[in-house]
Parts: structure tokens; C-alpha cells; sequence
């Protein structure tokens, strides 16, 4: 095998490069097949951002046409007037009030079987455990199909309303897991404490418990908010007349895409960066709390 | 049994079932009524007039007859689509997820996060950036072009290759997580011990790092075929008319053509091959941990 001491870390991804090696013998030494890992795995990174760079890059096209498909030019103006289409405004506040109160109450339903799945083995826990997983091995046109069949049979009106029942549906199977997930290794002793200190189960609960697995929950509704931002298919069957945000694009797909599309997402994008960078840092100043 | 429950003699004994109560009502409303409600429509017949269509619930078995053989083209392509899926992301994510399990340091994290980075952005404005990018006039096709792997339709959208294209780009995340996860258990000295007894190192990823993660192999190929083997959008927004898949065809007769039976029969159709399919991996991979 070849060694190589001072050749320059792939071009690819900043993230991965690391910094030169100094020639110290110490160093095991590098081998081309290590280079090439590094340098496949760059590019797959890159495939994956390439796409989320042209959303970006095109939301400061200027498009001649309604479709903001082609590059034309440079311009700021998508940026200064990103709610100029109603329609698309009116889709993402849909979107928002959904994903909040399909979030609050799938985050409420998914803790509590959490919390009872991890404190103690019952009865059925075990199949409770495997049928919350059933829910995400169903193909999502499946679940939007067999709901609207249901809808159809009750004569219910397709709107805001269904779209958060079925959103929640999704969305329990999602927080359930991941707050379990977080609950391992979680110190079920501090609840004796407090109720041998003379804490009712209810104050317990709500002073102890509650406090130390909020960092999970909020990971959990942040998941689940976002699946609900860009679910499209389910909601896709679901939603009569109500338009969220995925089916505004959809439509615009035919009759034209303006670039605030664009915008919009961006915007989102860095939202979401920012509250993911916020509870990252959140967290690092609560260390006690895992 | 006792591990986590020391203090079972205080707790109530029914405040478990109390806790997980709601989201079982909710999922037995919403989750398994509908796929009750699904059944019976498979097996229903259409009847009434074209003004007032009704539904007749008949045993019709004959709705799975008539989805297998009019749609045959599209399940075979559509689990053809989702197993070349399966592979290529398979093989472009075990790289990526080894080298940031093992080689990413300090990097690690920031690297995981932009593997999830795509999943703020929503998917079909992705899937619409992929159509930019792969438009007849755009640089990618005249790359394939010059290297001669344009495909004989003389363009990328439209084609087969798009659609997988696309499905692998959306779905990667889903293949690369799990695969994290379960090399990131693999104890580094375990590979270290393979070169001392002078194995190769390709020989020792062979038998001792890749049969340590068939866990995540097997989560991971199921996180992808799954959504895959089901979508309807890539093949709507990358595709064209000889790349149709079943969800395309679930969607249409659901919501344009409004010929229930047959939509619900082919869903059950694509959930039932996609359980023989998933047992028959399961099996063939020889791990039944899942998670």
C-alpha cells in the first residue's frame, strides 16, 4: 500500500477535510483507500446539497415568465416582498396552524405512552411497543387512501379539521419513539424520592418527571412539526378544499411557480437551522438533564 | 422484569394503561378503522348512477384480479424502481455513514446534521429542484451526453433514471441514519484486532464491521423501499407516462377517477407485497433486531 504524508485533503466537502496531517511518525499513516472513503463520502454530501443550493440560488432569480424554472437574473426583490402572493401566504399560515396543533396534541399523546412504556414492563407493553411502529412501515398513500375511505363512509367534510386528525395520526407513532428513545438511562429513583418526601404521584409528575424529559419532548415536537410542515401525500387525500403549504406547491407546479416558493422554503430552512442550533445550545447548558 | 420498576408496590398498577389509553384509541380510530374501512372498499362494487355512485360491499374478489392485471406493468415497476432505489442509496450511504462514524472527529455532528439538512426543506420543492437540474437544456444532461450515458430517450427527465433518481436523492437520509447508528456500536478495536491478525482491511470490513451492522442494513433498506416502493410524486414531477408507478395509479383512481374498489384493492396489494418482500429480506438477512 502506498503512504502518503503531505498530499492535500479532498476537495469536496470542507466538513470532512481534515487538517493536514503533520508528518509525525506517531501518525498511522494514510492510505489511498482512506482518501477515496472520504472523498465518496464528500460527494455524497454534496449530492444531497446540491439541490438545496439551487432552491436557494433560485430564490433570487428574477423569472421572465411564471415559472421560476430557468436562471434569468439577480435580484433581491422575492426577498423584499416574500408574502406578495396571498394564496401562498394564506397555504403557509395553514401549514403553521397545523403543524402546531397537530404537534400539541401528538406530543401529549406520544409522552404519555412513552413515559408509561419506559417506567415499568405491563401487560402488553411488549405489543404496545411493536404497534406503534406498525403505523410507519404503511406505505403513505396507503394511510391517506384508507383514511379518506373512512371520511367517505362518516360523510365527513374534508378541511383544516381532517388534515390535523390525520397529521396526528403520523405524528404519535414519531414522538412516542423518539421520547422513548431519549428516556433510556433515564433515573426512575428521583420519582421515589419525591413521593417518599411526601409528593403526590401527580405532583411528582409534574415537578420531577415533567422537568427532566422536557428535553425530549421538545426534540420530539420539533420532529413532529416538521413532518407536518412537508407532509404532502397524506394530506395530499385529506384536505378538500383547504390548501397548506406541499399543495399550494403542488397546484403552482401547473400554473405557475412564483419564486417566493422559493423564499418561503429558504426562510424555513433557516428557521429551522436556528432553532435546531438554539435547543443544541439549550441543551449543552443543562448537562444534568441526560 | 423488576429492572426499571422499583417502586411498583406505590405506583398504581392501572395508571400505565391510563397513559397509554388516548394514543391507542386514537390509533385504533384513525390508523386501523381506515385500513378496515380500506378492506371492505377493496371488495366492494361500484353501483347507483353516475350522479350518485355507491358503493355495494359484495366480496368482489374479482377488484384484485382486475388491479393485478391491468396495472401489472406498473407494480412491477413500481418495486423494480424501489429495489434499484434500495441498492444505490445503500451503496452511496454505507461510505458516507462509515466515514462519519470513524473518521469524522469533531466533525461528527455537523456532518450528521447536513445529512439531515434536506429534510428542512420540503420535499416537493426538492423534488422540483431536481427537475431544474436535470431540464433538457441543463448542464447535467450534456455531461451525460458527452460521456455517452444519455439514455436512448435523448434526455434524463421523463425517464426511468430520473424517477430513481430522484427516489434515492429523497430518501438517502433514511439509509444513512440507521447505518450510523448501527456502525457507531461497532467497537473500533474490533478492526484494529482484524488488521493485527493480518487481515486486509477490506477482508475485515467483510467479516467483521458489515456483519455487526445488518441491523442497520436491514432498517435502513426498509426506511427506503417502503416509501419508495409507494410514492407517487417523483414519478409525477421526474417522470412521464411510461414511468408511472403504483401510487400514481392509487392516487388518479381515488382522486380523478373516483373508482374506489380498485384504488383500495391495489393498496392492499402494494401493503401485501411489500410484507412478503420485507419478511422474505428479514429472513434472508438473517436479523430480526429491528430497532
Amino acid at each position: 500500500m502506498t503512504t502518503l504524508t503531505t498530499a492535500p485533503p479532498p476537495t469536496a466537502s470542507p466538513p470532512l477535510a481534515p487538517a493536514p496531517a503533520p508528518p509525525q511518525a506517531a501518525r498511522p499513516p494514510r492510505r489511498w483507500g482512506d482518501l477515496a472513503l472520504r472523498l465518496v463520502a464528500g460527494l455524497v454530501l454534496l449530492y444531497l446539497f446540491i439541490p438545496i443550493l439551487l432552491i436557494v440560488l433560485f430564490s433570487f432569480n428574477d423569472p421572465e415568465g411564471r415559472f421560476n424554472l430557468t436562471w434569468q437574473g439577480f435580484t433581491l426583490d422575492n426577498w423584499l416582498d416574500p408574502f406578495r402572493y396571498e394564496q401562498l401566504t394564506e397555504a403557509l399560515v395553514t401549514s403553521l396552524k397545523v403543524a402546531a396543533l397537530s404537534t400539541a396534541i401528538s406530543a401529549v399523546l406520544g409522552t404519555l405512552v412513552a413515559v408509561a412504556l419506559v417506567r415499568s414492563r405491563f401487560r402488553g407493553s411488549g405489543a404496545i411497543d411493536t404497534f406503534l411502529v406498525v403505523p410507519l412501515t404503511a406505505p403513505e398513500v396507503v394511510l391517506g387512501a384508507s383514511l379518506l375511505t373512512l371520511f367517505i363512509d362518516l360523510e365527513w367534510a374534508r378541511g383544516f379539521g381532517t388534515i390535523v386528525v390525520v397529521h396526528v395520526m403520523f405524528e404519535i407513532s414519531f414522538v412516542a419513539l423518539t421520547v422513548k428513545a431519549r428516556l433510556r438511562g433515564f433515573d426512575w429513583t428521583l420519582e421515589d424520592a419525591a413521593m417518599d418526601l411526601g409528593a403526590s404521584p401527580t405532583r411528582t409528575f409534574l415537578r420531577i418527571t415533567l422537568p427532566l424529559i422536557v428535553p425530549g419532548i421538545v426534540a420530539a415536537a420539533m420532529l413532529s412539526f416538521a413532518l407536518s410542515l412537508d407532509d404532502f401525500i397524506i394530506t395530499y387525500f385529506n384536505s378538500g378544499s383547504t390548501v397548506t403549504y406541499p399543495l399550494y406547491v403542488n397546484a403552482a407546479t401547473r400554473t405557475g411557480l412564483p419564486p417566493q416558493i422559493n423564499v418561503l422554503a429558504t426562510a424555513i430552512l433557516l428557521v429551522s437551522l436556528l432553532l435546531l442550533g438554539a435547543s443544541v445550545l439549550w441543551q449543552r447548558r443543562r448537562p444534568a438533564s441526560t | 422484569m423488576a429492572g426499571t420498576a422499583t417502586s411498583s408496590r406505590r405506583r398504581n398498577p392501572v395508571a400505565p394503561y391510563a397513559m397509554v389509553l388516548p394514543a391507542l384509541v386514537y390509533l385504533g380510530i384513525f390508523f386501523l378503522v381506515p385500513l378496515w374501512s380500506l378492506l371492505r372498499t377493496s371488495l366492494s362494487r361500484n353501483g347507483g348512477s353516475v350522479f350518485l355512485p355507491t358503493l355495494e360491499f359484495d366480496w368482489a374478489w374479482s377488484n384484485y384480479g382486475d388491479a393485478f392485471s391491468d396495472y401489472r406493468d406498473q407494480i412491477v415497476r413500481s418495486f423494480g424502481y424501489a429495489l434499484a432505489a434500495t441498492l444505490i442509496c445503500l451503496v452511496l450511504a454505507y461510505p458516507l455513514a462509515y466515514v462519519i462514524a470513524f473518521k469524522a472527529g469533531r466533525w461528527r455532528n455537523v456532518v450528521l446534521g447536513l445529512v439531515i439538512l434536506p429534510f428542512f426543506v420540503t420535499f416537493l420543492v426538492r423534488t422540483l429542484a431536481w427537475r431544474i437540474i436535470l431540464s433538457d437544456d441543463g448542464w447535467v444532461v450534456s455531461v451525460f451526453d458527452a460521456v455517452g450515458l444519455l439514455p436512448d430517450e435523448g434526455r434524463l427527465l421523463s425517464t426511468s433514471w430520473a424517477v430513481v433518481g430522484g427516489l434515492v436523492y429523497n430518501f438517502l437520509p433514511f439509509m444513512v441514519l440507521p447505518l450510523y447508528v448501527s456502525l457507531e456500536k461497532v467497537d473500533p478495536r474490533l478492526m484494529e484486532a482484524a488488521a493485527d491478525l493480518y487481515s486486509s482491511t477490506w477482508r475485515g470490513f467483510r467479516k467483521v464491521v458489515l456483519p455487526l451492522t445488518m441491523p442497520g442494513v436491514l432498517a435502513g433498506s426498509l426506511l427506503v423501499f417502503i416509501p419508495s416502493s409507494g410514492d407517487f410524486v417523483n414519478a409525477q414531477y421526474l417522470g412521464g407516462t411510461q414511468t408511472t408507478m403504483i401510487g400514481n395509479v392509487i392516487e388518479r383512481q381515488f382522486l380523478v377517477v373516483h373508482d374506489y374498489p380498485t384504488a383500495a384493492a391495489l393498496s392492499f396489494v402494494l401493503m401485501a407485497i411489500i410484507l412478503v418482500a420485507t419478511l422474505a429480506y428479514t429472513r434472508a438477512l438473517g436479523t430480526e433486531d429491528l430497532v
